[in-house]
């Protein structure tokens, strides 16, 4: 099963990396991967995409909570949340397909953020499941590039993953 | 040992290294120098309470470090140089690392402007280290110093204790540059918090759950001794006449010669042990960790068990075997609970059921029991350790490389206190017996200390007999040749139809010839009837290193084993036997 985890983790170098090679030392995968300073300076946060069966996700949150450097986490899937995900997409827009390319966009609340004679790209938000959506509804013959961000996620309500 | 003077003192990075070490109790450190480390070595050359050891080969530092962490609970401390210093010390770290073994390793760095740059001697040691410690550091402030030592310390020794690395670039450690010297008292840090009691629920829980059993058994690992528990773990065991088990690493954390211990249990564990674990409908664990060599096949582990699993690590719990009362604490608070509940309930087990238990117990005791033939004309494995035990009664500490001899070692020592038994268990890693058995003598030099060794693994630190003429450490080293790498032989035997693909020692050293030509006493023994006079000779010479060659018989196996695949209770219990 797909579980979004949360983590507070101290901003120092190397705590980045000791995280992510506790994932490939012990073969637990990593789907998606955001991590970026909070508004507190000494603290990153971190979401992080995995998937397993309980045993699995259970010793993934267990060996995270080993690392020195990590402050808090919490596997956001326990309660309801919310998640986001940023994409960018450069497809190419010319005769028919241009409008087309437009259309989907508006469809999906995209926005076209840059546009040439012959490409436009698009920028969408949500979920990971919009994101593909948007994807298969775009020929795949006119895709040039894509970009996505990987799950930031935050918990619903007052629930929150804070010191 | 208190740096508080009323002035603040004005330190070198390299010598607040050392003064942080002193201020921290370390009496040793094991290290050898190197360009990166050069300030900090003359810093200690200036100063006497920390003295330093300078092995052979920096691997041999760390295991003098870890032994005798694992003898005395404290945390060793080491010190090696940048690049290929830092990677010899790499098997080191991750034997303590498997074994929870708390040791500080210092490695040298190059000046920091240079790294990431290929300088010479440049290695990434924060990245090498980091999957194989329990937390690593680099030094990017010479201020920074006994702050990060204090850390270190309290990270190594706290909680599921482990080495921790700090990486020191050499301009951290320049003599001319100085900075208030303060060490800290404690440490606090908000991202680590380890638990320390037990949760009180679950160990009424669990008490409950182990008076109600009627075929309880104690598995108790190297937890115990590590969290100095073994006097509430024996007084529990005791007090319920429970039947008690040790892991490889738990040998010692109760007394071997007691009517209630069953042995090991495990791969190479009793016969009794291993009926008594899959038998079992209570299973009191204890600082253990269901390890593969524990449990065999996970899918067929002791199917009628009711799991009560105290460890301090939770990580450790339901990782193999899922646990049905967890307990996350350091095993003494946690026994202490237990034992103070039990003594309100003044309850106990089901006696009639117990008393059935130990009889079933017993029998199968008396069904093997640890048997071994020694009727074959050249001297038996099993039967040197036993007059090992003998001559030393059971109270030396035993340090032991990996192999055959390591398994014959656990079976036959008779372990009676803990923090003895010392060897590699988790890495498994050959070559840390001579060095363990250093770090030992070094640290009680009036006590007798074996190295229990093969003549494959004494190959892979011999440099270290070396290091023992310098520091006149008088070990013991049990030398059981039998010409093979016997451990792989065996199961080249069992596996292999005998095909001794690179099994075969060939061309040996004269190793009475090569003990003698580091100034020591070698001793060799061919024949049954020498090996007492041999033995005796060995531990009357007090003061000197004596090698013992004892030619064994190289068709031993190590039985039981258990049959792979199979359940706890699976075994090979003799060349022709099985369950």
């Amino acid at each position: 099963m797909r579980h979004i985890i949360s983590v507070l983790l101290e901003n120092e170098s190397g705590a980045l990396a000791r995280l992510v090679g506790l994932f490939a030392q012990r073969g637990y995968n990593i789907d998606s991967l955001t991590v970026a300073p909070t508004e507190d300076a000494t603290l990153s946060r971190l979401t992080l995409v995995t998937h397993g069966n309980d045993q699995v996700i259970e010793q993934i949150t267990k060996q995270l909570h080993k690392l020195i450097e990590v402050v808090k986490l919490t596997d956001l899937n326990e309660s309801p949340h919310l998640e986001r995900e940023l994409m960018l997409v450069k497809v190419k827009a010319s005769g028919a397909a241009r409008d087309e390319v437009k259309r989907c966009a508006d469809i999906f609340r995209g926005q076209i953020i840059d546009v040439t004679t012959s490409t436009y790209t698009v920028q969408l938000v949500g979920t990971s499941d919009k994101l593909d959506a948007f994807i298969q509804a775009l020929s795949t013959t006119i895709i040039l590039e894509v970009v996505r961000s990987g799950v930031s996620g935050i918990a619903r309500g007052e629930k929150t993953l804070a010191l | 040992m208190t740096s508080q003077t009323k002035q603040t003192e004005m330190l070198s990075g390299a010598a607040m290294i050392i003064r942080a070490l002193a201020d921290e109790g370390v009496e040793y450190l094991y290290g050898y120098p190197g360009g990166a480390v050069l300030h900090i070595y003359d810093a200690l050359f200036q100063q006497t309470k920390v003295k330093h050891v300078l092995v052979r080969h920096e691997q041999a530092a760390t295991h003098m470090a870890d032994a005798y962490a694992r003898a005395s609970g404290k945390a060793g401390a080491v010190l090696v140089t940048s690049g290929p210093g830092a990677t010899n010390a790499v098997t080191g770290i991750a034997t303590a690392y498997m074994d929870s073994i708390p040791m500080v390793v210092l490695t040298g760095q190059v000046m920091s402007h240079l790294i990431g740059e290929d300088a010479f001697q440049e290695t990434d040691m924060l990245g090498i280290s980091r999957p194989i410690c329990k937390h690593n550091m680099s030094v990017r402030r010479p201020e920074d110093i006994p702050a990060i030592i204090k850390k270190a310390f309290y990270i190594a020794q706290s909680g599921r204790p482990g080495p921790v690395v700090i990486d020191i670039p050499k301009d951290m450690t320049i003599p001319s540059q100085t900075f208030p010297y303060h060490y800290p008292s404690e440490v606090k840090l908000r991202s680590y918090q380890p638990k320390l009691k037990g949760h009180s629920g679950q160990i009424k829980k669990a008490v409950t759950a182990l008076l109600a059993a009627k075929r309880p058994i104690l598995y108790a690992g190297g937890g115990v001794i590590m969290g100095g528990a073994s006097k509430e773990l024996t007084e529990l065991a005791q007090l319920l006449n429970l039947p008690v088990t040790n892991t490889l690493m738990g040998l010692g954390c109760y007394p071997s010669g007691d009517k209630q211990f069953i042995g090991m249990l495990g791969m190479h564990g009793s016969y009794e042990a291993n009926q008594t674990m899959h038998n079992a409908d209570l299973i009191l664990a204890v600082g253990a960790r269901f390890d593969d060599r524990v449990t065999n096949n996970t899918k067929k582990f002791c199917p009628d068990a009711t799991i009560i699993h105290i460890d301090i690590d939770p990580a450790s719990i339901s990782k193999t075997v899922n646990a049905h009362i967890p307990i996350v604490g350091l095993v003494k608070p946690v026994l202490e609970d237990m034992l103070e509940l039990l003594a309100q309930k003044k309850k106990k087990l089901d006696t009639a059921a117990l008393k059935k238990w130990w009889q079933q117990i017993d029998d199968w005791r008396a069904l093997h029991g640890g048997r071994y033939d020694n009727a074959a004309p050249m001297l038996k494995p099993q039967y040197v350790i036993e007059q090992l035990s003998k001559i030393t009664k059971g109270n030396a500490y035993v340090c032991s490389d990996v192999g055959q001899h390591q398994m014959f070692a656990a079976q036959y020592y008779g372990f009676n206190k803990p923090n003895r038994w010392i060897n590699s268990g988790g890495l498994g890693t050959m070559g840390f017996g001579l060095p363990a058995a250093m770090g030992v003598k070094l640290n009680y030099p009036d006590e007798d200390v074996v190295c229990v060794t093969g003549e494959g693994s004494i190959q892979m630190n011999i440099q270290e007999l070396s290091t023992c003429k310098q520091y006149g450490l008088a070990v013991k080293i049990i030398n059981l040749n039998n010409g093979y790498l016997g451990m792989v032989k065996q199961w080249q035997d069992m596996n292999y139809e005998s095909r001794y693909a690179s099994s075969y020692m060939d061309s040996l050293p004269d190793f009475v010839k090569l003990a003698e030509a580091y100034g020591h006493v070698g001793i060799r023994v061919t024949e049954p009837e020498q090996l007492i006079p041999a033995l005796e000779r060995a531990f009357a010479l007090k003061d000197q290193l004596v090698f013992l060659d004892i030619h064994i018989d190289p068709k031993e196996h190590v039985y039981p084993m258990h049959i792979p695949g199979g359940a706890m209770n699976d075994m090979f219990l003799s060349k022709t036997e099985r369950t």
